[in-house]
């Protein structure tokens, strides 16, 4: 095969805000064959977008490429004149977006914004665009391909707008596609249509392709090879099948092991299990409280469960499913419309402010953005302060001990406690985060998607720990999450959730035989290291158009 | 998440070292600041003549060493009554400015943790306040009551109340809304702890920044009451009142016209640059 | 046409309609009850106590405020504005022609400064760092910052003075030639340009920036999409919505700088008769010209936002 792409010694370099020069791609090679699909992976902040980029001929601002070669079917794009980049741009490479829903223009149709392309580089007559425009939507299995562009962005679903941009960047017959994490945004069950989609037509076409992602087990259904990045650099380059089986580099084997499931031992009981949070028929939602009592749209409808002591709890479903609106109500943030919240044996109140101190202490709730959930303007320290005073009235030095012992626990340094949030990384962040729900003593903490935002590896790492706490602490978790390797590890019962219902209660070891059909979707969506997986998995097409708002 | 997350996660600093850049242009607006902040503090000490007298032979006279900005339309020091202008101007503004802003952030503050009605009531009148022109406003004011300088300050910074809590309602609901406040209110803490310390330390950067602009708007609003026979009275003078006793030079372009024009612009433009241009913290990586 | 976008326009007049009742409360308010009594006004401090005794009956000053203001506002509504205590003329006859006058001063400006200033704006915007950009920045920050009287008398210094193009003051009755008018309308106009052009200049060079700076203009740019095309066919339809307002705003400046403008060139408008009837203490006249300010006011920004509504892709 011949070569398409040939980066060279690529370097980047950005401006910080000191004015001060930071090379953040540091001199990287990558070879990309015609009709091939090499994946970049790595944590964010590896480089990988970055350099995508670069096959653009471009880089974001307050970026510069400041060395190596990007030749592109023989042009090197780092040296071509802005107006000769303009003209490879959509006609030899095409870019789709990690955000479809940010990256199409709200004032324009579909359609035109799909065809801007052909008209732009002047390639073919406005019908013939419109009508390659529908055999795309076709062969990218959109519903109503003939109509669907003349609606407007904010008119179509997420996945659909995913694929949509696939079609944007296929019209001008690109010889090199860019996929920038384009499914990380998406359900899992909406992954596997958008996923299947793009790979038909990058096979069909013989069109190369770089696929952008953090994500393993995407990158093994759709490339050829791998190239792993961290800081910059390349760790290990190689096809799919050897980087999977036979990884020779730490990163790699450490960005493997996170997807191996790490069952949790069976909780073995030495007393009777005694009931610590009992929840039945709890309703909550938005909106204008209707005639009969509940509000006018119900995120929450009717859902019980039960957590026992020291045990935890799951709660898995996709987005919009009511599992955060749940944890909220629990909380009293969003005070339940009806039913019943009994916690350690005493009757809750449904708001928070109803609650007193102490019941307010003992359940504790960790929120999934550490950037917001922590005040910028405070230490690490002051933000651990504030619950010893307010719940336990420390005196300075009983918390000063204290605070270096929340530290130990969550495994940060003890000097980091006169740092400000903005100058820790997001694990650090979401360590501090739970570190201030320990500093309550609580009984149960509620942890609301709390390594949704972190990086594989970190996110791991994280869930080890809250193992290690739970087994020295006695605590109980409900653990609310999308992500289903998370549930399974560390759950000793999950709730299934559909539609603000609970639809399933099952344990880690029936995972694999659920019985209520939207569960066994769900749990035959989560992406699986191997290679062969999204080719060989079938699902029922009725059970996806029931569930699935693709 | 947006687009470029994945990337501005790397410029994440790491490291503590604190550093403030703060470019040329901020400097000099902060020096012109300083001067007239002293100029006011120390006017009667500095005056080569008394404001009041009749030093000059002529009226509207011109620049000369012994009158540095000349001679106004009686034939007093301009330079001395421009020193001296320095504390109506500065002095007035200040004090609106710090009512307005004191007040439009607490009522602010207080909008947007209690919210509900409370919320709806106070922002659905203050923007109606707000949708007076403040020049009208000024002048019924100066009808209904007359002119002094209570009525002045007071009237100012009623004017700029809407203003400013709009301004602070607004960062105050973005800060209200996240979780941290949120963790802060279900461990049971009382508005007034959120307010101080969860919200403040938060918006008290833009809120300083807004206080400069307000101070502009201030200074130029007062600046043109004076103008029209509206601010302060005689025998006492502004920037302004300078302006309109010395119009009739206008048509000589005497300096007495247009040096009190240059005092305010210079106040102005400089409190402008420096806000445009303040010391920025360096946030770097420092491995 | 949607039910939501016109359930959105309803809200935003029914808001300005709340709006105007609060502004009207407060001028009635700020200018009959603050202390000052008006039969002694209109009497003088000489006056017998039975003679002020006798007016304020006549004027029903005695009555509580709040039937005061609603046979005030009921007079607005049938178009009877009260009697000047000046001159005792009717109101409305007063401020008519004068009101004409105004509208033409701020009919031309708006005529020359708008477009004027998109141009300025969108274009700074584009050329974003440039040597250009800077110079606009920088000059509208100098303009912002001084007060009108300050361009004012500084365009007649240079006009008038030095140059000797222009007349300093205008009389818009003595209109004889199209040469006149330009004359006569130059200066107002000159000032009034710099002073709200520099705001919309401003505002509508933050909006465009804004959203350049949005992942659909940075998807053209990957598409291939010149400058222009980026700027005209992906920013603009949606910067459409804050850049009239930036026009509403700062054309609702012209009514405040139209009070220092008036009077600084003596130009027979509205505002110049307000400040004269300010020094006089004609209350009638002064609730008049305050109301019709704040009209103008609320109209502007009104039309603004539903422009914004309306321009609204989302919505559609």
């Amino acid at each position: 095969m011949a070569k398409l792409v040939e980066i060279r010694d690529l370097k980047v370099e950005a401006t910080t805000d000191s004015g001060r020069r930071v090379e953040i791609i540091k001199g990287v090679s990558i070879d990309i064959a015609e009709g091939e699909i090499v994946a970049l992976i790595g944590e964010s902040g590896s480089g990988k977008t970055t350099i995508a980029l670069t096959l653009l001929g471009y880089a974001r601002p307050g970026c510069r490429i400041a060395g190596g070669r990007v030749s592109l079917a023989g042009r090197d794009m780092v040296t071509l004149s802005e107006k000769q980049r303009a003209k490879v741009r959509g006609t030899e490479v095409a870019y789709v977006p990690q955000s479809a829903a940010a990256a199409f223009n709200p004032a324009a149709t579909i359609m035109d914004q799909v065809i801007e392309v052909t008209r732009i580089h002047g390639l073919m007559t406005p019908e013939e665009a419109r009508s390659r425009a529908v055999d795309l939507f076709r062969a990218l299995s959109l519903p109503e391909p003939e109509t669907i562009g003349s609606r407007y962005p904010h008119q179509v679903s997420g996945g659909q707008l995913q694929r949509l941009s696939a079609a944007m960047a296929l019209i001008g017959n690109p010889k090199l596609v860019i996929f920038d994490e384009p499914t990380t945004a998406l359900d899992v069950t909406t992954q596997i249509e958008v996923l299947r989609a793009f790979k038909s037509v990058m096979k069909q076409g013989g069109i190369g392709g770089v696929y952008v992602s953090h994500d393993l087990a995407v990158v093994a259904q759709i490339a050829d090879r791998i190239v792993v990045l961290k800081g910059g650099e390349i760790q290990e380059a190689g096809t799919t099948d050897d980087i999977l089986t036979s990884a020779k580099h730490p990163y790699t084997r450490e960005l493997l092991a996170a997807f191996e499931p790490k069952p949790r031992q069976a909780f073995q009981a030495a007393t009777a299990p005694a009931p610590l949070l009992k929840i039945d028929g709890l309703v909550a939602g938005y909106g204008q409280i209707q005639a009969d009592g509940l509000p006018l749209v119900r995120a929450v409808e009717n859902v019980s469960l039960k957590v026992e002591k020291g045990r935890n709890l799951g709660i898995i479903g996709e987005s919009g499913c009511g599992k955060s609106t749940l944890a909220r109500a629990i909380a009293g943030i969003l005070p339940a419309a009806a039913g019943n919240i009994v916690f350690d044996g005493v009757k809750l109140d449904q708001s928070a402010r109803q609650r007193s101190r102490e019941q307010l202490r003992e359940m504790q709730i960790v929120f999934q953005y550490a950037d917001t959930a922590l005040n910028p303007a405070k230490s690490v320290e002051d933000i651990l302060a504030r619950p010893l005073t307010f719940y336990h009235g420390m005196g300075a030095k009983a918390r000063n001990a204290r605070i270096d012992q929340l530290l130990d626990m969550v495994r940060l340094p003890r000097n980091l406690r006169h740092r400000q949030p903005g100058e820790l990384s997001g694990g650090q962040k979401q360590r501090v985060n739970f570190a201030r729900a320990l500093a309550a003593d609580p009984k149960l903490i509620l942890c609301d998607e709390i390594t949704s935002a972190l990086d594989t590896v970190v996110a791991a790492a994280v869930i080890e720990l809250l193992k290690e706490l739970q087994r020295e602490l006695g605590l109980s978790y409900v653990f609310i999450s999308h992500d289903l390797s998370v549930v399974e590890a560390i759950c000793d019962e999950i709730v299934v959730m559909y539609g603000g219902k609970k639809v399933e209660e099952i344990t880690p070891a029936k995972v694999k035989a659920p019985q209520h059909p939207y569960s066994q979707l769900l749990f035959s969506s989560v992406p699986r290291l191997d290679p062969t997986w999204l080719d060989g998995l079938e699902q029922d097409p009725e059970l996806v158009r029931a569930y699935c708002r693709r | 998440m947006t687009m470029t997350s994945s990337e501005t996660t790397s410029e994440r600093m790491t490291g503590s070292r604190f550093g403030y850049r703060f470019n040329i242009v901020g400097m000099i607006g902060l020096s012109v600041i300083l001067f007239w902040a002293i100029v006011a503090i120390f006017a009667p000490l500095i005056i080569p003549y008394p404001v009041g007298e009749i030093v000059d032979l002529d009226y509207f006279g011109p620049m000369s060493a012994d009158f540095w900005l000349g001679s106004d339309y009686l034939g007093r020091d301009m330079f001395s009554r421009i020193l001296m202008g320095a504390r109506y101007t500065v002095g007035i503004s200040l004090a609106a400015v710090t009512i307005a802003c004191f007040s439009g952030v607490v009522l602010g503050m207080i909008a947007a943790v209690a919210g509900g009605w409370l919320d709806t009531v106070l922002s659905r009148f203050l923007d109606a306040l707000n949708s007076i022109p403040s020049k009208l406003f000024g002048l019924v004011v100066v009808a209904a009551v007359g002119s002094s300088i209570p009525v002045l300050i007071l009237t100012l910074s009623v004017i700029y109340i809407p203003g400013s809590y709009r301004f602070a309602r607004a960062l105050a609901v973005n800060i209200n809304a996240m979780d941290f406040v949120t963790v802060a209110r279900i461990r049971g803490e009382s508005t007034w702890y959120l307010i101080r310390s969860e919200i403040l330390p938060n918006i008290v950067g833009p809120v300083l920044a807004d206080l400069g602009i307000r101070f502009v708007f201030i200074v130029l609003l007062l600046s043109g009451l004076s103008f029209l026979g509206l601010g302060v009275q005689p025998p006492y003078a502004d920037w302004g009142a300078l302006v309109r006793e010395n119009i009739g030079g206008l048509p000589f372009g005497a300096p007495a016209v247009m040096a009190p024009s240059f005092a305010i612009a210079s106040l102005t433009i400089s409190v402008n640059l420096l806000i445009d241009n303040l010391p920025k913290k360096i946030r770097d990586r420092s491995e | 046409m949607n039910n939501r976008v016109l359930s959105l326009v309803l809200s935003r007049l029914l808001i300005a309609l709340i709006t105007l009742v609060i502004v009207s409360f407060a001028v009635f308010f700020a200018t009959t009850l603050l202390p000052g009594d008006t039969a002694t006004i209109l009497l003088g401090q000489a006056a017998t106590p039975e003679a002020v005794e006798g007016l304020r009956k006549a004027m029903h000053l005695d009555d509580p405020a709040i039937f005061r203001f609603l046979r005030w506002i009921v007079g607005l509504l049938q178009g009877d504005l009260g009697t000047s205590y000046a001159n005792d003329m009717p109101v409305a006859d007063l401020i008519g022609g004068r009101f004409i006058n105004t509208l033409k001063l701020a009919g031309v400006t708006a005529l020359f400064s708008v477009p004027i200033a998109l141009t300025l704006g969108i274009s700074s915007a584009m050329l974003r760092g440039s040597l250009y950009d800077r110079i606009v920045t920088v000059m509208t920050i100098g303009v912002i910052s001084v007060p009108e009287f300050m361009i004012a008398t500084s365009a007649v210094l240079i006009f008038a003075v030095y140059l000797k193009w222009l007349p300093a003051l205008s009389f818009a009755n003595e209109i004889h030639s199209l040469s006149d008018m330009l004359r006569i309308y130059a200066m107002p106009v000159i000032t009034l340009t710099f002073v709200i052009s520099a705001q919309m200049i401003r505002m509508t060079r933050a909006a465009v920036i804004e959203t350049l700076n949005t992942p659909y203009v940075e998807m053209a740019l990957l598409k291939g999409a010149s400058r222009p095309r980026m700027v005209l066919r992906h920013a603009l339809p949606n910067a459409l919505g804050p850049i009239v307002n930036a026009v509403a705003l700062s054309l609702s400046y012209l009514l405040g700088g139209v009070i220092i403008v008036e009077t600084i060139f003596n130009y027979p408008g509205i505002a110049k008769l307000m400040v004269d009837a300010v020094a006089t203490r004609d209350l009638p006249l002064i609730q008049s010209c305050a109301m019709i300010f704040c009209l103008g006011y609320l109209l502007l920004i009104t039309t603004a936002d539903i422009i914004a509504i309306l321009s609204n892709p989302r919505l559609r």
